[in-house]
């Protein structure tokens, strides 16, 4: 019985697995290929079925008809999501400490609906701001700029670090936070000796999502530059001409997902909520 | 000297009503109430974590009102096992130490004693959730005590512990509490025995109010009112209606007690309070056994008499059945005479 239960279940996951992986490896064979061997059916297995090419990977170091060079896309993107990430989950942090720790009350207006407004901003279709941040970024002089992606993607990221983050601080006991002051800290000291040190997972969860919103962007990216500060997705895009060439494009896919599966395995770690195990009951 | 003078709080679960008390230095005061009487609220207004609506809040004179929780020279045990969970235990009793600006030699030289004294020698490089729920609550316990704090506040430390961790550190407390000796120390607790045990005084509290204040002794020989004498033991003391008629008090229709004890007031309706240990099996009072329970070594008997219900404390394991009928006696030496309004009007022909 279990040993039929064992082969059913390692089936499955296996079958789950190649789902998940598949697209993957058919990007990995496919950015060894050239044209020939893409265009002439299905061939995955290198050396025998297709002659392997660089052609796909060094296009996107070459510049001009060669290909396009993706390093300063790549650097460009890195700077926008991570400056973004940054200072959007350190205001979110700050923003949902307050609203899980404190009441705040103008006329109608209570946390809930404080909270509620942040989480707003993601409700709405990004096309209603593209207008009117292209015309605030004109009047900032920060179109095609680095620093007028930033201001944006902060708007766009700040709801989600305050969201998930509000969440989390609700599920830290609000005697920790009092403890501290009884012990002999600020408000603030209590907040940065004891109650972050004992949110890695949250920070960790929140930084994530920002990292991915912010990374693989397009609309917002391609909307506000044009040809001096390109971002990845946009960058991509240009690839395209009358003939796609899809070992260029796997290449690019590639390189693209690596940073943030590079990063998701490394803070994997950090996610577990079992830090707060047992520390109070 | 603490003084809770006419204090209230607009907490809006459980509101404190105008709370006077005078706490003196080296006491321990034990807070007894039921889940709900206002312990919690009173312990957290004393440590500034909720605001207070009226009144004053004295330590020695000045007022403590404004100022802020990390100043206020007091340390706090909390019901649940609250500790740092990124600190070992070392770091997490030298933590307040550490705050008032020892240094980290200093601060883990005196951490490391109050484990000692909690029972934690050896423990000190492990982290809290290592620990099983009674050393979480030691290492708190050492938390507060390692500062020597002015007034050391400790709610219901024992509530989340099971049976025998309980009895093992309400018996190691009398020693532990000794290291604050010169401070104020507020306990609280739903269980009378507790705060009969702990306290030099004992205070009372019922739905956001201090009922009764004074040696646990002296409460619970003489409750002020209905409420305190249901709350000072467990079992509880049965209140039942009775009457005044000729120099005999009346319980029902049938039963006539006398005692030459009781000073009994003039004719009219009274309660009477008749403490568990006071009924046992055996007599001319017939009753019918609702629910029998064991704690312990005893037998707890809740029974029905044709006056009203009584709970009634048995030595020993008995069985009783629902609805069996016993025959019971009653020591009329220590019931309880209320007047109508709940308040004690017992007189003993002893007390003179």
């Amino acid at each position: 019985m279990s040993r039929t239960y064992n082969i059913i279940k390692y089936i499955c996951l296996l079958t789950w697995a190649a789902f998940v992986v598949f697209p993957f490896l058919w990007a990995l064979s496919t950015s060894f290929k050239d044209a020939n061997a893409v265009t002439s059916g299905a061939r995955y297995i290198p050396w025998v079925e297709f002659e392997p090419s660089l052609q796909g990977w060094t296009s996107l170091f070459a510049s001009g008809s060669q290909g396009i060079n993706i390093v300063t896309p790549f650097m460009n993107s890195a700077s926008v999501t991570l400056l973004a990430s940054i200072v959007s989950l350190s205001l979110g942090t700050l923003a949902a400490y307050g609203l899980s720790r404190f009441s705040y009350k103008a006329g109608f207006i209570k946390n809930a609906d404080i909270t509620f407004f942040f989480i707003s901003q993601r409700i709405m279709p990004p096309i209603v701001l593209a207008i009117p941040f292209f015309l605030m970024l004109k009047e900032l002089h920060a179109l095609d700029t680095i620093f007028g992606l930033v201001i944006v993607y902060v708007a766009l990221l700040l709801p989600i670090a305050v969201w998930v983050m509000t969440d989390f601080f609700a599920s830290i006991p609000k005697e920790l936070d009092e403890m501290a002051m009884i012990d002999g800290c600020t408000p603030i000291g209590a907040f940065f000796r004891v109650v972050l040190p004992n949110s890695t997972a949250g920070l960790v969860v929140a930084g994530m999502f920002c990292l991915i919103f912010g990374w693989n962007d397009f609309f917002f990216a391609f909307i506000l530059t044009f040809t001096e500060t390109q971002l990845l997705p946009v960058a991509i895009v240009s690839l395209n001409s009358s003939v796609t060439p899809w070992w260029s494009l796997s290449a690019f896919a590639l390189i693209s997902v690596t940073p943030l599966a590079l990063i998701a395995i490394f803070v994997e770690r950090f996610m577990s909520r079992g830090s707060l195990a047992g520390a109070f009951r | 000297m603490l003084s809770l003078k006419n204090l209230s709080t607009a907490d809006r679960k459980r509101p404190l009503s105008n709370l006077d008390a005078d706490l003196k230095s080296g006491k321990i005061y034990t807070i007894l109430g039921r889940t709900g009487a206002g312990k919690t609220e009173l312990l957290r207004a004393v440590m500034g974590l909720d605001d207070i609506s009226g009144g004053h809040l004295e330590l020695d004179g000045q007022d403590l009102a404004k100022r802020p929780v990390r100043k206020r020279q007091m340390s706090m045990v909390y019901q649940q096992f609250i500790n740092y969970p990124h600190l070992t235990v070392l770091k997490n009793v030298a933590f307040p130490l550490r705050r008032q600006g020892l240094s980290a030699e200093d601060a883990s030289g005196r951490a490391l004693v109050a484990l000692e004294l909690v029972g934690l020698a050896g423990f000190e490089g492990r982290m809290p959730s290592e620990l099983s729920g009674g050393q979480q609550q030691r290492v708190a316990i050492a938390r507060a005590i390692v500062k020597k704090a002015r007034i050391l506040l400790m709610d219901e430390p024992l509530a989340n512990l099971d049976y025998k961790l309980r009895e093992k550190l309400r018996e190691e407390f009398p020693r532990l509490l000794a290291q604050n000796a010169d401070g104020i120390i507020l306990y609280s607790t739903t269980e009378p025995a507790e705060a009969m045990q702990l306290g030099d005084e004992m205070i009372v509290m019922h739905e956001g109010h201090i009922l009764a204040k004074g040696p646990p002794e002296e409460i619970f020989e003489a409750p002020s009112t209905v409420e305190v004498a249901k709350l000072i033991s467990d079992p509880p003391v049965s209140i039942v209606d009775g009457k005044i008629v000729g120099g005999k008090l009346v319980l029902g229709e049938t039963v006539l007690l006398e005692n030459a004890d009781l000073k009994l007031p003039m004719d009219g309706s009274v309660k009477v309070g008749i403490r568990p240990d006071a009924l046992s099996v055996g007599g001319d009072m017939p009753a019918t056994v609702v629910l029998a329970e064991f704690s312990g070594s005893d037998t707890i008997v809740h029974v029905t008499f044709e006056f009203g219900a009584a709970v009634m404390l048995v030595e020993g394991i008995h069985e009783f059945a629902p609805d069996q009928s016993i025959a019971v006696s009653m020591d009329t030496s220590s019931l309880l005479l209320f007047s109508e309004y709940g308040d004690n009007i017992t007189e003993r022909r002893s007390d003179g």
